[in-house]
């Protein structure tokens, strides 16, 4: 039986102070891996959605929303990892991409991939605005980034890539 | 046959055939020609593994005997894999790695195209997750298959070499059995004969574009939708699973 009782908006604002691990100028709630909170007689469910289905970051989220939550009492909690509907740049806030520019990171530079053989166009320099860049690898140090270099300013960025 | 338990079936496949091309992918950290390309194929693993994880969990509850993705994983022997036979083989050269990765994305490109309008909530969801995933695979396997294709006089035999030793495990891909059509049935399984005319015809064009033969349709390995491997399974399975298997229920 739960004694202390806090409403789903109350934990959502609670957790909206978790960062994204790989990018921690962004928080999870931010980005839209954060889904939902539902609350009932046996405590609190987090519904959390992977970026990408293996990414590594989920084991560090999920005991961040459970130390934080505990350290306010508020126990029991259980996190649902839920694939559906899968998670989409679409859901990061403008307010994010802009934080994530600034901390050196491309965001995704169009709406969510409609064509499945659609590639990516126009990134633009997240140092320079310059949009005269190009692709090194589709692949970068997270799951969720390619690798660009910017031909203006010469120097190389990661990209968000769009998803 | 019982739904349940063709479902259990189905799904064990489908999270074999990720799991066992992650760990294949995953022997490339730190061998592979360039550093771009050491990131690029563990992050398809990464990709792999996240899959398999998914799959393999649901395949457990399926199956109802409180198995885990991790039981599933490390606890099978060969004969109880139900991977296809081209995700097992090995590595071989890079262009070897890029045939298949050509050959087993498009087909899953098209398969999870599919199986996003399941009638398996499940599966729909784990699917449209894995298809934005795979098509970054197949774009990079693509543009990898034409560059050493239409490349240096060596880049081509390479990856010609490639196709050629590894078509005769594509026909098992669209293989179907009792399982398949019992779900097909019900709206949960993907129909492969209907996805075969386009697989042939993306290769077809791919192959063309990198200046390659399409090998002809000859003899076609079959075995693992009774599984049974080629002789690389085992050995593979032999380090996945050695430290489950000599220290069990070992924690990180």
């Amino acid at each position: 039986m739960v004694t202390a009782t806090y409403s789903k908006e109350e934990i959502l604002e609670i957790l909206s102070a978790i960062a994204d691990p790989e990018i921690p100028v962004v928080s999870i709630q931010e980005i839209g891996m954060l889904r939902d909170v539902v609350v009932s007689e046996d405590g609190y469910e987090v519904l959390l959605t992977p970026t990408y289905t293996g990414c590594p970051a989920m084991g560090i989220i999920e005991a961040d929303i459970k130390a934080m939550l505990l350290e306010k009492g508020i126990t029991p909690v259980k996190v649902t990892l839920t694939y559906s509907p899968a998670w989409s740049t679409d859901w990061m806030s403008d307010e994010a991409k802009e934080k994530m520019r600034k901390y050196g990171i491309a965001p995704p530079a169009h709406s969510s991939c409609g064509s499945i053989f659609k590639t990516e166009q126009e990134v633009v320099c997240p140092h320079c605005s310059c949009q005269d860049t190009e692709m090194i690898s589709r692949f970068g140090a997270t799951a969720c980034k390619a690798l660009y270099k910017c031909n203006s300013c010469k120097e190389p960025f990661e990209y968000f890539k769009c998803h | 046959m019982a739904k349940q338990d063709a479902l259990f079936k189905y799904t064990l496949r489908l999270g074999d055939n990720a799991l066992i091309l992650s760990q294949r992918l995953s022997e490339w950290c730190s061998y592979a020609p360039l550093i771009e390309e050491d990131l690029a194929l563990t992050n398809l693993s990464l990709d792999m593994i996240g899959r398999a994880q998914a799959l393999l969990k649901y395949a457990g509850e399926i199956e109802g005997m409180g198995k885990t993705e991790d039981t599933l994983a490390f606890r099978r022997s060969e004969r109880q894999y139900y991977n296809n036979l081209l995700v097992e083989q090995p590595n071989g050269d890079f262009a070897f790695t890029m045939a298949r990765q050509l050959f087993i994305s498009a087909f899953e490109l098209y398969f999870y195209s599919e199986m996003e309008h399941s009638k398996d909530k499940t599966l729909a969801a784990i699917a449209a997750k894995t298809l934005k995933e795979v098509k970054y695979h197949l774009e990079h396997a693509k543009d990898w298959v034409i560059r050493l294709g239409d490349g240096t006089g060596e880049s081509h035999y390479r990856i010609q070499h490639a196709v050629n030793e590894l078509w005769m495990y594509t026909g098992e891909l669209f293989e179907m059995d009792d399982v398949d059509k019992e779900l097909i049935d019900q709206g949960i399984a993907t129909d492969l004969d209907a996805i075969r005319p386009l697989w042939n015809k993306y290769i077809g064009d791919v192959l063309e574009t990198a200046t390659l033969i399409v090998p002809e349709n000859s003899y076609m390995q079959t075995g693992s939708r009774k599984g049974i491997h080629t002789e690389h399974l085992g050995h593979l399975l032999c380090e996945m699973q050695y430290l489950q298997r000599a220290y069990p229920d070992a924690k990180w």
